[in-house]
């Protein structure tokens, strides 16, 4: 008996009742499509996360100051006798020299940040304003849509110039153009010489409702000569951010007189930001899929059972095809062959069916196929065939020919 | 027809039986054999023996009735007979090979090979035309397509349905379906053709129709056993066995194994095939 001819016997079988195999496809191709739809969904929502933090600038690094929360209260006892303790100090322009003189630094931008009021003229806009260095723009992938950046040495000279966010220009003037004009940033008037173009939203805070200012300016008018909040270390080449890393860790907690435990810094880059988002992603991604596998797992269950049925319902075929000589093996690969065929059918539609619909965007995510989920749901749909028509398929094959034939 | 199947296969045939006495020419061996066979359904209390030491050989050529009532163990004795089911006791032999040992899966191919069956019920593979249904055995034997194509064809002309090939069993009377399951029995050249009420289900006509094709395949050679509790039926047949309560109550031979069917040839009947 040719596996050519059972896999007529099985077609045939199956064109007997359509509806019915149609029905039992459909369960299939519903798990297969919603495992293939929703990981691509979880997998775009990540790709999207990614992207965003990428927009921050491959190969930039923040460090950040933390007030050391961790140290004050464990070091007194762990640490007793010891000199090598030390209060959480100030991140300090000082500090950013230091920085500036590691290996693959291309550019260090010491930043104070804090929220104020803009206003012009009737309209206001409270935005996040930064005192930097001009350096600070091309670290943090900002580009200018009009007018041009502060100088140097207009941050030596602690002049009052400033460059606006798209979204903190467009509240407060319009669609005028602002460059020349004067804001009042907290009741202090500054002169707007740039625009910056729109970045879009980066997770939930729009990126574009800022205000940057000179370092020097913005701590004279605004939040005095304490601690810095960052400094935005530009290393030479993405590549590099690894060991520039490395290297600000060390020359700070040389500076601070730390160690890892009770640093007053904390140091962050995009790929640090990225393994963080992307295994958040990823525990998304399976909680996607593991739902999708369950519908396939009852797409499954429904093939035994419609099997159960179909067996039933020929037992009087099956008897006949015994008597005339259709061996148990034989009869077990027809029925095994009409269920797989009934999951690989199903499963084939599905991935159509998933394919398609990662086409649309689904609550604001744009899905985007993961290749092996495509031949896994495929192969996992074939592998339930066989398995869940394997019940079915052997008791068929195993009824007596001499029942089978009284059976009406 | 074209393919012959040993007659004589393997396996040690008891000589212990005598032969039966009206047999003119003995043979060495027998079609089938049944020895002291007692079939047992259920354990214990509930146990029914439906044959109780049940034995007769069949020669080639045969054509014989087994005639009995219902109740009377015929069902059983044509189970057993087609290897459908194996002795409790005793042994069956169909040329010379011993059921008793066989497998699932040997019996499977044992009834492929030396057996033809004809169902009251026609037992037909609804939506399968009647070349498909005839192909079916010698699908199961493992013959190619056009092999089969053509012994299927062969088989249904013989039968005289070669303009009915395509159609389906629904779209056939009775009589012709009938005819499509004994083309489907003879077309493996089977040792034995068993037929079990093989009129039960058709008018007189019909039934005549059938019982002729039945003569006319036994002119030509084929073993057959009619199981029936019609006398008009058993009237075609050589040798009519009677079976009560499990028992072989009468054994009557009418004419000799290799002598003519006794109806064969009535006036507006077809030429014998050979």
């Amino acid at each position: 008996m040719s596996p050519a001819q059972i896999l007529r016997f099985a077609l045939a079988g199956l064109a007997a009742n359509k509806l019915r195999s149609a029905l039992t496809t459909l369960g299939i191709l519903i798990g297969v499509g919603s495992v293939i739809l929703l990981v691509a969904v979880g997998n775009g929502s990540s790709q999207s996360v990614q992207n965003a933090i990428s927009s921050l600038g491959a190969s930039s690094i923040t460090v950040l100051h933390t007030e050391g929360s961790a140290a004050p209260a464990a070091a007194p006892s762990s640490l007793a006798g010891t000199t090598a303790f030390a209060e959480p100090q100030n991140l300090t322009t000082a500090d950013a020299q230091a920085l500036a003189q590691a290996q693959g630094v291309a550019s260090v931008s010491p930043a104070v940040s804090t929220s104020e009021t803009l206003s012009y003229g009737a309209s206001s806009d409270t935005a996040s304003v930064t005192g930097t260095y001009p350096s600070y723009f091309p670290a943090e992938d900002e580009t200018l849509s009009a007018g041009s950046y502060f100088t140097t040495q207009e941050v030596n000279t602690a002049q009052d110039v400033v460059v606006l966010g798209s979204e903190a220009a467009t509240d407060l003037f319009g669609t005028a153009n602002p460059v020349g004009k004067s804001v009042l940033v907290a009741g202090i008037p500054f002169t707007v010489v740039g625009v910056l173009a729109a970045k879009g939203a980066s997770g939930l805070s729009s990126a574009d409702n800022l205000a940057v200012a000179p370092l020097t300016t913005v701590q004279d008018a605004l939040t005095g000569f304490g601690t810095l909040n960052d400094v935005v270390v530009l290393a030479k080449s993405a590549a590099l951010v690894d060991s520039v890393e490395g290297e600000i860790t060390s020359i700070l907690d040389l500076r601070h007189h730390e160690s890892a435990a009770d640093a007053d810094f904390e140091v962050l880059s995009a790929s640090t930001l990225l393994s963080t988002a992307s295994s958040t992603a990823h525990t998304f991604t399976v909680l996607l899929g593991a739902v999708a596998a369950i519908s396939l797992l009852v797409g499954g269950i429904g093939i035994t059972n419609i099997m159960l049925v179909t067996v039933t319902e020929r037992t009087r075929e099956i008897g006949i095809r015994k008597a005339i000589g259709a061996t148990p093996g034989v009869i077990l690969a027809q029925f095994l062959t009409e269920a797989t065929l009934l999951a690989m059918i199903g499963g084939a539609l599905g991935v159509l069916a998933g394919v398609i619909g990662t086409r649309f965007t689904i609550v604001g995510v744009k899905p985007v196929i993961v290749p092996l989920s495509i031949p896994l749901a495929f192969g996992v749909s074939a592998l339930i065939g066989l398995f869940f028509g394997g019940f079915p398929a052997n008791r068929a094959a195993r009824m007596r020919p001499a029942d089978a034939l009284r059976y009406e | 027809m074209t393919r012959p199947l040993p007659r004589h296969a393997a396996g040690a045939t008891p000589k212990t039986q005598p032969l039966p006495a009206a047999r003119p020419e003995p043979q060495p061996q027998p079609v089938i054999r049944l020895v002291s066979v007692v079939k047992t359904y259920g354990t214990g209390e509930a146990a029914v023996q439906a044959l109780r030491g049940v034995s007769l050989d069949v020669a080639g050529r045969d054509y014989v009735a087994i005639m009995g009532a219902s109740g009377s163990g015929k069902s059983t004795m044509m189970n057993i007979i087609g290897c459908l089911d194996v002795p409790s006791e005793g042994q069956f032999l169909i040329d010379g090979i011993d059921t008793g040992s066989l497998d699932e899966q040997q019996l499977a191919v044992l009834r492929n090979r030396k057996i033809g069956f004809v169902f009251q019920a026609f037992n037909l593979i609804p939506r399968m035309t009647a070349l498909a249904n005839v192909e079916l055995p010698l699908s199961y034997a493992g013959l190619r397509a056009a092999e089969r194509r053509r012994r299927a064809e062969a088989a249904l002309r013989l039968v005289g349905l070669a303009d009915r090939m395509n159609a389906q069993p629904m779209q056939l009377s009775g009589g012709q379906q009938q005819r499509v399951a004994v083309a489907r029995a003879l077309v493996t050249s089977p040792s034995l053709i068993l037929a079990d009420e093989p009129t039960g289900n058709l008018d007189t006509r019909a039934s005549r129709d059938l019982m002729e094709v039945f003569d006319r395949l036994n002119a030509a050679g084929r073993t057959i056993v009619v199981i029936t509790h019609e006398a008009d039926v058993a009237a075609h047949a050589k040798r009519v066995v009677g079976i009560q309560d499990g028992h072989i109550v009468a054994d009557r031979r009418i004419t000799a194994p290799g002598a003519p069917p006794p109806l064969l040839g009535r006036p507006g009947r077809g030429p014998v095939p050979s």
